[in-house]
């Protein structure tokens, strides 16, 4: 069974006819038929998005998240792959927490979900996880983090960044120095000062980013920094990497759109960790993701019952549901300014996490013979966000109510429509 | 004046000195009455909702709606379903199941005022909000400072404050700057760096290290309560070093302009931010007088909160 896509601009160029054709895509040009024809009417045509810092909150918290739920989100939102975090419970730090999350990715079949593999034993910061073991594992884990919490201790943190490299793994930071950020609620700066809330200072950030960076230089292995939120850190990251030395990073759309001073309302939707910060962070952010700095966009897609929010600020859990607004988030900000084509969208969510994360058949080339991992957007339509229609099961998206450029058509995983104009399609074939 | 009293930021001059007005006209209503009551806010229900013991800001406003003739609800978290793990949200629907006309909230967490305001309909007043604000305990000091130096009436316009201690962690500190510059008083914090927050310079106050900088051109000294636990965190090395650089002992006493008042919001640590000398002087000291006006501004913000009747 074959499906056209007609009229359609891969990365936003000129429009032709894309047949995908099983699991790969078969031809490109003009007069092409296939079984199924889905009009592109001038969508834009992307590789399938690839999220390298989703929490699926199972096992553990099913009642804010399960893998299915949180495929179906990544689904329509346009990705093909998510990097599942490993803060649940119990924590995904053997390689039998790690296949099972797998195998239920598989199940579901919306997404490749990747597990990421704990630093270590349950994220307490004291003992290196089984780190080969999950690596061989058939969830074959190439990314280690201890998202949630920093790998504070740094002879510890060197010992991982060396370890990986039998696996070309890579660490994913956290970057947090915990003595820093104890209570801390919101950015340190006139905003926390003025609500009376404890500050979590920018320098907590930098100065994890700056001596990993220093640490992965001198033993030449690879780190990835989480959720860069500072102006300071990218500069800390572009320094880092004018030495040549293996550093990535990661940017979420909530520090590329949203500033501290929401936190005025004390509504917790607004709480994430690391905070909001101010505008000059978010304007840094912003041209570090538009010259590569900042390799990609990772959303940190992080559910939360109602009752972990509808709470006070000091009592509520911190994190943003992410998924299926990241895409539009990123047109807002980067593609509607100018600072980003569509080239560059589909580097910045889909190859380059792809590479990152060691993901060979995510994150290709549209071309003749590639894997259909693909996301058909139509960047004209605008739609309004509202939080009891996302398929997450948490409704904590700091987007509620507002409207948003750019929607997701279609999203193809293997030649498969997963979903089609907001609707999810389970089993059947397009 | 709008439903709530959340902030002090929340009033402008005008709202600000009609409170103090209101607060010395229910005063002098109440004057040599026998029975201290009035009846304007009869059949009115305010709970005390409270989350930190604080008996004498619990006290105070139980006292304020009382003598309005209102009916009075203690809820404490002590020996209540609060304490069994109820949700803010939850106690708050119970709350407005009830009829609660005005909220009176306490809690250890900046903000959870504003968040009561979105599960009850009737009035909230934040009686200290974690490290937030405080807004009733600053316009008791504003009254006590307009009745010491300005005679009981109109604004705090020319007047020179100093405001010393734990600004960083401090709700007094935070709702008297807000409330005495919108009055047209000039606020100076002093404290050691580490007690004033990131981000202070966007406060309409100026900052000081130095404590006896600061005594010979202030009207009013306030003393903020400096805790003893914040020595451990290192903020600052010993008491013994804080009372010194910061405390206000007799010889620093000696140095203020002749009117010049000293107060303090209470609870005291004698011996540290403040001298017993000092806290007991019969001219300068408006301790004990702080709280007798609490109880009135606290009426005035009540009535005119619930819209009680001509008094």
């Amino acid at each position: 069974m074959s499906v056209l896509l007609r009229e359609v601009r891969p990365y936003g160029e000129d429009p032709t006819d894309v047949l995908l054709d099983g699991a790969l895509i078969a031809a490109i040009g003009s007069g092409l038929d296939g079984d199924e024809v889905l009009d592109g009417g001038g969508c834009v045509l992307l590789p399938g998005l690839v999220d390298l810092h989703t929490h699926l909150r199972e096992p553990g918290r099913e009642d804010a998240e399960t893998v299915a739920s949180g495929s179906a989100a990544a689904a329509l939102g346009g990705y093909t792959a998510v990097f599942a975090m490993p803060n649940t419970d119990p924590a995904a730090d053997t390689a039998g927490v790690v296949e099972q999350i797998w195998r239920l990715g598989r199940e579901c079949g919306l997404v490749d979900v990747v597990p990421i593999g704990a630093v270590t034993v349950g994220r307490a910061g004291a003992h290196l996880a089984e780190l080969g073991a999950m690596a061989d594992s058939a969830a074959r884990v190439r990314v280690f983090s201890d998202d949630g919490s920093c790998v504070a201790d740094p002879a510890l943190m060197r010992r991982a960044l060396e370890y990986v490299r039998a696996f070309d793994g890579v660490i994913a930071q956290h970057a947090e120095e915990p003595r820093l950020t104890e209570g801390a609620q919101l950015n340190e700066g006139v905003v926390s000062a003025r609500l009376g809330l404890a500050g979590w200072p920018a320098a907590a950030e930098e100065a994890i980013i700056a001596r990993d960076a220093l640490l992965a230089g001198h033993v030449g292995s690879r780190l990835h920094v989480c959720h860069v939120s500072t102006a300071g850190s990218v500069e800390i990251i572009r320094w880092a990497k004018s030495k040549g030395w293996q550093v990535t990073a990661e940017v979420t759309p909530h520090h590329l759109a949203l500033t501290d001073d929401l936190a005025e309302s004390y509504d917790p939707v607004f709480k994430v960790n690391p905070p909001l910060r101010t505008a000059a962070d978010v304007e840094a952010l912003r041209d570090a993701l538009a010259d590569g700095t900042i390799d990609c966009v990772a959303t940190d897609h992080a559910p939360h019952a109602a009752e972990d929010k509808e709470s006070e600020w000091g009592a509520a859990l911190p994190g943003m549901l992410g998924l299926q607004t990241a895409l539009s988030v990123v047109v807002e900000t980067m593609v509607l300014p100018g600072r980003l084509d569509w080239r560059g969208v589909a580097s910045r969510l889909s190859e380059t996490p792809a590479r990152i994360g060691s993901l060979a058949a995510q994150g290709r080339p549209i071309a003749v013979g590639e894997p259909a991992n693909l996301v058909l957007v139509d960047p004209a339509a605008r739609w309004t966000v509202e939080p009891a229609v996302l398929a997450s099961k948490s409704r904590n998206t700091p987007f509620a109510g507002r409207t948003l450029p750019g929607r997701v058509r279609a999203t193809f995983l293997r030649g498969r429509a997963t979903t089609r104009d907001g609707a999810v399609l389970t089993g059947a074939s397009a | 004046m709008s439903r709530h009293l959340l902030s002090a930021g929340d009033l402008d001059r005008a709202a600000a000195v009609e409170i103090l007005d209101t607060a010395e006209r229910l005063d002098r209503a109440l004057a040599g009455r026998e029975v201290k009551k009035l009846p304007p806010l009869r059949g009115r229900t305010v709970v005390n909702l409270f989350y930190e013991d604080s008996t004498r800001t619990r006290t105070s406003f139980e006292l304020a709606a009382k003598r309005l003739s209102a009916d009075v609800v203690n809820f404490s978290a002590k020996g209540s379903s609060v304490s069994k793990g109820e949700s803010l949200k939850d106690t708050a629907l119970t709350l407005q199941a009830m009829g609660a006309d005005a909220v009176v909230v306490r809690h250890s967490y900046s903000g959870a005022a504003h968040r009561l305001t979105r599960w009850v309909h009737g009035s909230v007043i934040n009686a200290g909000d974690g490290t937030h604000e405080h807004p009733t305990q600053a316009l008791l000091d504003a009254f006590t400072m307009r009745r010491r130096l300005r005679g009981g009436e109109g604004d705090l316009v020319g007047l020179r404050v100093a405001i010393v201690g734990d600004v960083l962690h401090s709700r007094v500190a935070r709702s008297n700057v807000l409330l005495l510059s919108t009055l047209g008083a000039t606020v100076t914090l002093v404290a050691p760096p580490t007690l004033l927050p990131v981000g202070v310079e966007a406060w309409p106050a100026a900052t000081s290290f130095d404590l006896d900088g600061v005594l010979a051109g202030s009207d009013v000294v306030m003393m903020l309560r400096v805790q003893r636990e914040r020595m451990s965190a290192s903020y600052f090395p010993s008491a013994r070093e804080y009372a010194r650089r910061y405390g206000l002992d007799a010889r620093r006493m000696a140095m203020l302009d002749g009117d010049a008042i000293v107060m303090h919001p209470g609870p005291m640590n004698r011996g540290m931010e403040i001298a017993a000398e000092v806290a007991d002087d019969p001219k300068r000291s408006t301790i004990v007088e702080q709280v007798t006006n609490g109880v009135s501004v606290r009426m005035a913000v009540l009535y005119l909160l619930l819209g009680g009747m001509d008094a």
